[in-house]
């Protein structure tokens, strides 16, 4: 490249500078915004870990020490494994069962395919402090439905659960109620990838003999690859973040057994106001994401 | 014909798994629309019927008291804004022109003020972020610039990046600028936030490049370009943007809860999730404010539901 280096005229010169400035002028308003408010803290967030940073006093640096305690913390351990089992749950539930969703409703007529596709992202438009607030009553000791379920309709239950305060039951009952709210993207995603299929290859299959089955898995699944990779990587992130469910369900306990990162990080700064460790877990917890995206997306691509 | 007979079982098995998971489908989709309907129920419900242990399908007489209660819990001014005095300081001389002027409005229920307060909210950022966003990604899609790939590799990595870790650092920055506890405090991280920018250079690149190149020719300035060629081509965008955007500021609990404190500033999220610090078993108020939060965002959702599926889809090709 060095030895073909072009000669500009001034008149080019001139224009390429034009093009630069209008670009930036174009960008000026977002980069105020996201380089102020997006990569500043990212930076900061980073810069603060290394230091032991409170309430109302300069910053003390303290180099890795926030990092040193965190991997001795228990609590910090209990959440990072309580994290893991949400994910490991949640991510490829949400994903069997919104593929398996989205490619029966894709063949209904196109009304109710997207009443369906509705229906199933309501819980996430609801919000979160909605959802949480129903279903906390939904599993209240005296006043809830499940209790009443299980003991007077199903008759599986002999006295009532305390589901949300019974170490055994309270993280299931957070992934239950986190599979309701995380399903609605991936099932519009994978309607409206299976809607872009080659119509052509899957004819020709089936004039060649395929059954719908070997249809399905042998030509239309290969082909929403690049789908599924982009839903396994987004609930991976969201089942990391799900934070309002735990702060308004359970508050991490009962003896931290519904502890997770994202609320023990909230848990650090604005309760303890321990903002440097509560960011260098968040750098922890940066680095676990991006290693598993990148380890998805390697897997992916090699499929 | 052997083969044939096989094919022939094998389609009516599909048939079947056809019809049995179209009625599986239906009952799951039953009880995704239930939390929906016992929000709504329990918020008419009277207090017997929503302490009673079994529980009572559709209420016996549906009564407005869980709402006269929230609205009777705490009160705020409806708004009210600071014009500043202006200050000047000249040579060690302060000059101060005009005055400190504040507006307050009339007094009302705070479940009423919490809802202007997410409106606000919700419809600024929408604005804001769609404006900025058009911009950015029609630059993004079709100039050629100094350090546009460092930019896009930058945007993308922020949007693979779990929001709530620049929390921390956001809510010093915020008190720093004297912004914490304040309405914009939440808008303008949301504006920050690249997902607009992404979306709207996906579309932008969809516009074939000749459109833009003959308005140059046409010597119409780059401004001109954006507004009356640009713009317009890529609304469809835009309106996945703008809901999209609406809609996730609407239910950002997270950053609303940490950003907001006094009782005139809450959003009606935070102002249902301290009430139910309150009064924790107080399921008829909880759930009249939960309708309060839900039902206006769904309605809205309903209407724009093409665009947001559009927007979804949109930002995940190539993602």
């Amino acid at each position: 490249m060095a030895n073909k280096k072009v000669q500009y005229s001034t008149k080019q010169r001139r224009l390429v500078i034009h093009e630069n400035v209008t670009s930036y002028l174009f960008l000026l308003p977002f980069l105020i915004f996201f380089a102020g408010f997006v990569l500043y803290p990212m930076f900061m967030c980073v810069y603060t870990s290394f230091f032991d940073a409170t309430m109302g006093r300069e910053d003390i640096f303290i180099g890795f020490q926030n990092y040193k305690e965190l991997f001795q913390d228990e609590v910090f351990w209990i959440a990072l494994k309580n994290t893991l089992v949400i994910v490991v749950v949640s991510v490829p539930v949400t994903c069997a069962f919104s593929l398996w969703v989205a490619s029966v409703i894709s063949k209904m007529p196109v009304a109710a395919t997207s009443a369906f596709r509705c229906i199933f992202y309501l819980p996430v438009v609801t919000g979160s402090v909605a959802v949480t607030m129903v279903w906390k009553w939904m599993f209240n000791n005296y006043y809830g439905i499940f209790n009443y379920l299980g003991k007077d309709v199903l008759g599986i239950m002999d006295k009532n659960v305390n589901w949300l305060g019974d170490e055994k039951y309270a993280l299931w009952c957070i992934i239950l109620i986190l599979l309701t709210t995380s399903v609605g993207q991936p099932i519009v995603l994978y309607v409206s990838a299976l809607d872009n299929v080659d119509k052509s290859l899957v004819e020709a299959a089936e004039v060649d003999g395929a059954t719908p089955k070997q249809a399905f898995w042998k030509i239309k699944w290969p082909q929403m690859m690049p789908t599924t990779l982009y839903i396994l990587v987004i609930t991976t992130i969201n089942s990391f973040q799900c934070f309002a469910l735990i702060q308004l369900l359970t508050s991490g306990g009962p003896k931290n057994s519904t502890m997770t990162i994202m609320y023990y990080i909230y848990y650090s700064a604005f309760k303890l106001y321990r903002y440097g460790y509560g960011n260098a877990m968040g750098v922890i917890l940066a680095i676990i994401i991006a290693i598993l995206s990148a380890v998805q997306f390697k897997v992916g691509q090699e499929k | 014909m052997k083969n044939f007979n096989r094919l022939d079982a094998e389609q009516r098995r599909a048939k079947i798994y056809n019809i049995v998971s179209c009625i599986v489908i239906c009952l799951i989709a039953f009880t995704f629309l239930f939390p929906l309907y016992w929000i709504i129920t329990g918020s008419f419900k009277t207090k017997t019927e929503i302490l009673s242990s079994t529980p009572v399908w559709i209420p016996s007489e549906w009564v407005m008291t869980n709402y006269e209660n929230l609205m009777s819990k705490r009160s705020a001014p409806l708004f009210d804004f600071t014009i500043n005095a202006l200050k000047f300081n000249l040579f060690g001389y302060v000059f101060t022109l005009g005055e400190t002027i504040t507006i307050t409005g009339p007094t009302v229920p705070a479940a009423i003020r919490w809802l202007v307060n997410t409106v606000f909210m919700s419809v600024t950022s929408m604005l804001l972020t769609c404006l900025t966003a058009a911009m950015a990604g029609y630059v993004l899609a079709k100039k050629r610039f100094f350090g546009k790939t460092v930019l896009f590799s930058l945007i993308v990595c922020a949007m693979a990046l779990p929001k709530q870790v620049i929390l921390i650092p956001l809510v010093r920055e915020m008190s720093a600028l004297n912004l914490y506890d304040t309405i914009w405090s939440v808008i303008i991280p949301i504006v920050g936030w690249p997902f607009g920018v992404f979306l709207l250079k996906q579309f932008a690149e969809g516009i074939p490049t000749e459109m833009v190149e003959a308005c140059r020719i046409d010597g119409a300035s780059e401004w001109r370009t954006f507004t009356d060629v640009m713009f317009p081509m890529i609304k469809p965008g835009v309106g996945a943007c703008a809901i999209f955007t609406f809609i996730n500021s609407w239910n950002d609990y997270f950053m609303q809860l940490i950003m907001l404190m006094g009782t005139k500033e809450l959003t009606i999220s935070v102002g249902i999730a301290t009430m139910q610090g309150e009064n924790s078993t107080d399921f008829g108020i909880l759930m009249a404010g939960s309708a309060l939060a839900s039902v206006p965002i769904i309605i809205v959702f309903l209407v724009f539901q093409k665009y947001f599926t559009k927007g979804i889809t949109m930002g995940a090709v190539k993602g």
